[in-house]
C-alpha cells in the first residue's frame, strides 16, 4: 500500500460525502433549534436544516421536490413563522425556558424513540447499502458487450435505431440520473402516467383530484386565516382611520 | 472545462480537476457580484445626479469620478465594526453573510451566454427564483437581531412584502415556461434566437403586459424604490440597515445591487430572448467551429450585459423619480393588482398558445435555430455519437482478432475509417462550460 | 475511512428522517412557546418527506415508490404550508386575547 492516498482519492464515493455533510448539518441545526430557547434563533436554524433536507433530497435525485422544498418551506413558510415571532415579540427576545424535568421525560422518550426507529432503518440488510452503481456499470457492460457482438457480426460501424434507443436511457441514467423526473411529475400532477402507462385507461385521473383538493384546501385556508388573524378592534371603534385623524 | 483540467492529474486525482474548475467558476461568478457592484453604485450616483440636475462625483479618479466607488469601498473598509448592545450577536453577525450568499447562489443557474453557465440545471428558473427568495432572511435577521426598534419594523415590512410580491411573481416566470414547454433557462433563451420578432416580449400582447408586471414584482422583491419600505431613510432612520456599519453594510449593498443584475437578467433572458441580439448576425455560424462560436458566444455575454445592465438603469430611474408607497399601498398593489394582471395575462397567453393565435415573429418570419431541446438531451446526444464510434472501433478490432489482424486486404478502408474514429475520440470536448 | 468509500443505503436516510422526526417531537413537547411547537411540527413532517422521497429513489430500490413517493412529499409539503398559516392565524389571535403566546396560559377551560 505505498500509495496509500492516491487510492484513497481514487475510492472516495462523493455521494456518500455529500450525504454525510448535508445530514450533518441538518441533524445538527435539528439539534441546536431543540436545545435553543430563543424563538428567532430557533427559526434561524430551522431554516438552515431545512435547506440541508433539501440538500439531501437533491442527493436521491428528486430536484423538482428539493427545489420545491427550498420555495415553499424555506422561502414560505419559515418567513411566515418568523414573521409570527416578530408579531408576537413582548420584550426584545423572547425566550421561555423548559423546566429540567421536561427535558429528562423529553429526551428518555425521544431517546427510546430514536433508538428504536433508527434500530428498524437498518434493520433490513438490503436496505443498508446501494447496489445501484454497480448494477448500473453491469448492465451498461452488458449492453455493450452484446452490441459489439452484433457489430462485429454484421460488420457495420453504426448503431440500429432498436440499439440506440436500448443504450440512450441507460446513458441518461449513468449521466444525469432522473432527469425526466420533473416533467413525470408534473404531468402525474394532472393526472397523465408517463412512468405507469398501464394506469392510464379511461377515466381514471391520478392525482388530478387530489391537486385539485389540495388547491381549493389552500384557498379555503388563506380565507380562514385571514379571517382568524383580522383585526378585531375595528368592530369596537367605527373607522379607525377617522380617530387617527 | 472540469473534464479538461482533470487530463493535467495523475489517476485517481481527477476530482483535483474538477475542485480547480469549480473554483474558477466560483471566482468568476464573484466578480460579477463585485465589480457589478462598484460599477453600479457609481452608476447609482452619476444618475442620481444627472436625474437630480447635478453633476455627482466629479473628483476621484478623473473626470467622471469612476474611482469614486474604490474609494467608499476603502473608507467602509476602515470604519469601525458597531454592534449594539441590545444586539443577538449570532443573528447580527451573520445576517449580511446569508443575504449575500443567498444572492450569490442564485448566480449559479444563471446562463450568461449560450451554455456559459455555472450549472445547467434542468428547474434553473425555478432554482432562481427559489434562492432568489431566502434572500429576505438576512434582512429579516438583521432586522431582529440588531435589538433596535426601526430595525424590527424594517424586517417586518419587508417579510410581509417579499412573501406577498413571491406570488404574482411566480405567475410571470411562468409563463416564459409554458411557452417554451422547460425550466432550463439556457433553452427558454436559445429558443427565441432569430430576429426580435421571436423574443417572448412580443410573443402575444399578454406577454408585453406580463413583463410590466414581472418587473414591478422584480423591484419589489429586491427591495428597490419605490417598494424600499424596509429601509426607508426618512420614516425609520435607515430600517434593517439602521445599527450596521462599515463592511457588514456593504455586504448588504452588494447583495441588493447582485440581486437587481440578477432579476434584469432573467428579464431579459425570459421575454428580451437573453443573449441573441435584435439581428441575428451569427445565425450561421457552423455547429462545431470551436473559434467562431467562442466569437458568437462572446458577442452573445455582451448583449446579455447590454440588457441586464439597461434593467438595472431602469431600475435606478425609478428610483430616483417615483416617491417611496406606503405598506397598504405596497400589499394592496400586490393583492389587488398584480396578482389579478398576472393571472390574466396568465390565462390570455395560455389561450393564445393553446389556440395558435398570430404573432409577429408570423408576420416577420425567421426560424429559430432547429428545435432547441434541453441540456441534458442534447448533452446524451453527444455522447451517444461518442459511444456509436467507441462501439465501433471496438466491434472492427474484435473482427481483426478473430479474422487474424488487419493485414487482410478486404478491410483495409474499414480500417482507415477505424483509425479516423479512434483519433476522433481522445480528442478533448472544446468545452466552455459545463 | 471506509464508510466514505461505501456507497450509502436507504437505511442512512431513513436514519436522518428519523432524526429529525424525533427532535421535532421533542421540540414539541419541551417548548412552551406556540411557535416553537409550530417549528417542531416542521421538523415532523420533514423527516417523513424525507422518508417520502428516500422510497422513491430508484438509487436505493429497484422496486421503489416512482412518482407516487415525489407527488406525496409535494402534497405534504403544501398541506404543511397550509398548516402553517392556520397555525400562524391562531397564535395571533391567542395573543391578541392573552398578550402570550405561551402554551402553559391557556387553561381556561380547564374544569
Amino acid at each position: 500500500m505505498t500509495n496509500f492516498p492516491l487510492l484513497l482519492a481514487a475510492e472516495i464515493n462523493w455521494h456518500t460525502v455529500f450525504f454525510y455533510l448535508t445530514s450533518f448539518i441538518a441533524c445538527g441545526f435539528a439539534l441546536a433549534m431543540v436545545v435553543s430557547s430563543n424563538v428567532v434563533r430557533m427559526a434561524f436554524f430551522l431554516v438552515l436544516s431545512l435547506a440541508a433536507t433539501s440538500g439531501l433530497i437533491f442527493l436521491t435525485g428528486a430536484h423538482f421536490v428539493g427545489a420545491m422544498q427550498l420555495m415553499i418551506y424555506v422561502g414560505g413558510t419559515v418567513v411566515l413563522l418568523i414573521f409570527g415571532v416578530m408579531l408576537t415579540a413582548q420584550q426584545a427576545f423572547i425566550s421561555m425556558k423548559t423546566k429540567a424535568g421536561d427535558w429528562i421525560l423529553a429526551l428518555i422518550v425521544g431517546g427510546s424513540l430514536l433508538a428504536l426507529l433508527t434500530q428498524i432503518a437498518f434493520s433490513v440488510p438490503a436496505w443498508r447499502s446501494s447496489d445501484y452503481q454497480a448494477r448500473l456499470q453491469a448492465e451498461v457492460t452488458a449492453a455493450e458487450e452484446e452490441i459489439i457482438a452484433a457489430m462485429a457480426a454484421d460488420n457495420r460501424t453504426e448503431l440500429t435505431a432498436a440499439e440506440a434507443a436500448k443504450l440512450r436511457p441507460l446513458l441518461a441514467k449513468v449521466k444525469y440520473g432522473q432527469p425526466e423526473l420533473t416533467s413525470q411529475v408534473g404531468l402525474g400532477l394532472v393526472g397523465v402516467r408517463v412512468d405507469k402507462p398501464e394506469l392510464d385507461s379511461l377515466g381514471y385521473s391520478g392525482y388530478l383530484l387530489p391537486f385539485e383538493i389540495v388547491s381549493v384546501h389552500l384557498l379555503v385556508v388563506l380565507v380562514g386565516a385571514a379571517y382568524l388573524a383580522r383585526s378585531k378592534r375595528s368592530a369596537v371603534m367605527q373607522t379607525p382611520e377617522g380617530d387617527a385623524r | 472545462m472540469a473534464d479538461y483540467f482533470s487530463t493535467w492529474f495523475p489517476e485517481g486525482w481527477d476530482w483535483l480537476g474538477w475542485l480547480l474548475a469549480a473554483i474558477i467558476q466560483a471566482v468568476l461568478l464573484l466578480h460579477v457580484i463585485a465589480v457589478g457592484a462598484v460599477v453600479f453604485i457609481w452608476m447609482e450616483r452619476k444618475i442620481a445626479g444627472r436625474i437630480q440636475d447635478r453633476l455627482g462625483p466629479t473628483r476621484t479618479g478623473g473626470k467622471f469620478g469612476w474611482l469614486q466607488t474604490l474609494a467608499d469601498g476603502i473608507k467602509l473598509l476602515s470604519k469601525e465594526d458597531l454592534m449594539p448592545r441590545d444586539a443577538d450577536p449570532l443573528l447580527f453577525k451573520l445576517a449580511p453573510y446569508i443575504s449575500l450568499a443567498a444572492s450569490f447562489t442564485a448566480f449559479l443557474a444563471l446562463p450568461f451566454a449560450s451554455g456559459w453557465v455555472g450549472v445547467r440545471l434542468n428547474i434553473a428558473l425555478f432554482f432562481v427564483i427559489a434562492v432568489l427568495g431566502l434572500e429576505v432572511f438576512g434582512v429579516i435577521l438583521a432586522g431582529y437581531g440588531s435589538g433596535s426598534k426601526w430595525s424590527l419594523f424594517g424586517g417586518m415590512r419587508q417579510a410581509a412584502q417579499v412573501v406577498s410580491y413571491e406570488v404574482p411573481l411566480g405567475i410571470c416566470v411562468v409563463v416564459p415556461v409554458l411557452i417554451s414547454g422547460t425550466m432550463d433557462l439556457v433553452t427558454i433563451a436559445d429558443q427565441q434566437s432569430g430576429l426580435f420578432s421571436n423574443w417572448l416580449f412580443f410573443h402575444d400582447p399578454f406577454c408585453m403586459l406580463l413583463f410590466w408586471v414581472y418587473f414591478t414584482c422584480g423591484i419589489a422583491s429586491v427591495n428597490r424604490a419605490p417598494f424600499d419600505l424596509a429601509e426607508a431613510e426618512s420614516e425609520l432612520v435607515s430600517g434593517f440597515l439602521t445599527e450596521y456599519s462599515g463592511i457588514r453594510w456593504s455586504l448588504f449593498f452588494m447583495a441588493e445591487y447582485g440581486s437587481m443584475f440578477l432579476v434584469s437578467g432573467l428579464a431579459a433572458i425570459l421575454f428580451f430572448g437573453g443573449w441573441n441580439g435584435p439581428i441575428p448576425i451569427f445565425f450561421w455560424v457552423p455547429e462545431g467551429n470551436f473559434t467562431l462560436e467562442t466569437l458568437a458566444n462572446l458577442v452573445g455575454l455582451g448583449n446579455f450585459l447590454l440588457k441586464a445592465v439597461l434593467g438595472v438603469v431602469v431600475m435606478m430611474w425609478v428610483r430616483w423619480t417615483l416617491p417611496r408607497l406606503r405598506i397598504d399601498q405596497v400589499i394592496s398593489m400586490c393583492l389587488k393588482y398584480c396578482v389579478p394582471i398576472a393571472a390574466f395575462c396568465f390565462l390570455g397567453s395560455v389561450l393564445w398558445t393553446a389556440l395558435h393565435l398570430p404573432f409577429l415573429n408570423d408576420v416577420m418570419p425567421m426560424q429559430a435555430r432547429g428545435d432547441v431541446r434541453e441540456g441534458w438531451v442534447q448533452d446524451i446526444d453527444n455522447e451517444m455519437q461518442q459511444l456509436e464510434k467507441r462501439l465501433a472501433t471496438e466491434a472492427y478490432e474484435l473482427n481483426s482478432a478473430v479474422e487474424g489482424g488487419p493485414q487482410q486486404e478486404a478491410q483495409t478502408s474499414l480500417e482507415e475509417d477505424a483509425a479516423d474514429r479512434v483519433a476522433l475520440i481522445p480528442t478533448p470536448q472544446p468545452e466552455g462550460a459545463r | 475511512m471506509n464508510f466514505l468509500t461505501e456507497p450509502v443505503g436507504l437505511s442512512h436516510f431513513l436514519a436522518v428522517g428519523a432524526f429529525l422526526f424525533v427532535t421535532g417531537v421533542v421540540c414539541m413537547a419541551t417548548k412552551r412557546n406556540t411557535l416553537g411547537i409550530l417549528m417542531g411540527v416542521e421538523l415532523v413532517l420533514n423527516g417523513a418527506n424525507i422518508n417520502f422521497v428516500a422510497f422513491a429513489s430508484p438509487y436505493f430500490r429497484e422496486d421503489n415508490l416512482g412518482l407516487e413517493g415525489n407527488l406525496l412529499a409535494l402534497f405534504v409539503i403544501v398541506l404543511a404550508a397550509a398548516e402553517a398559516a392556520v397555525a400562524l392565524a391562531i397564535a395571533l389571535n391567542y395573543y391578541n386575547n392573552h398578550s402570550t403566546i405561551d402554551v402553559d396560559k391557556a387553561n381556561e377551560l380547564k374544569g
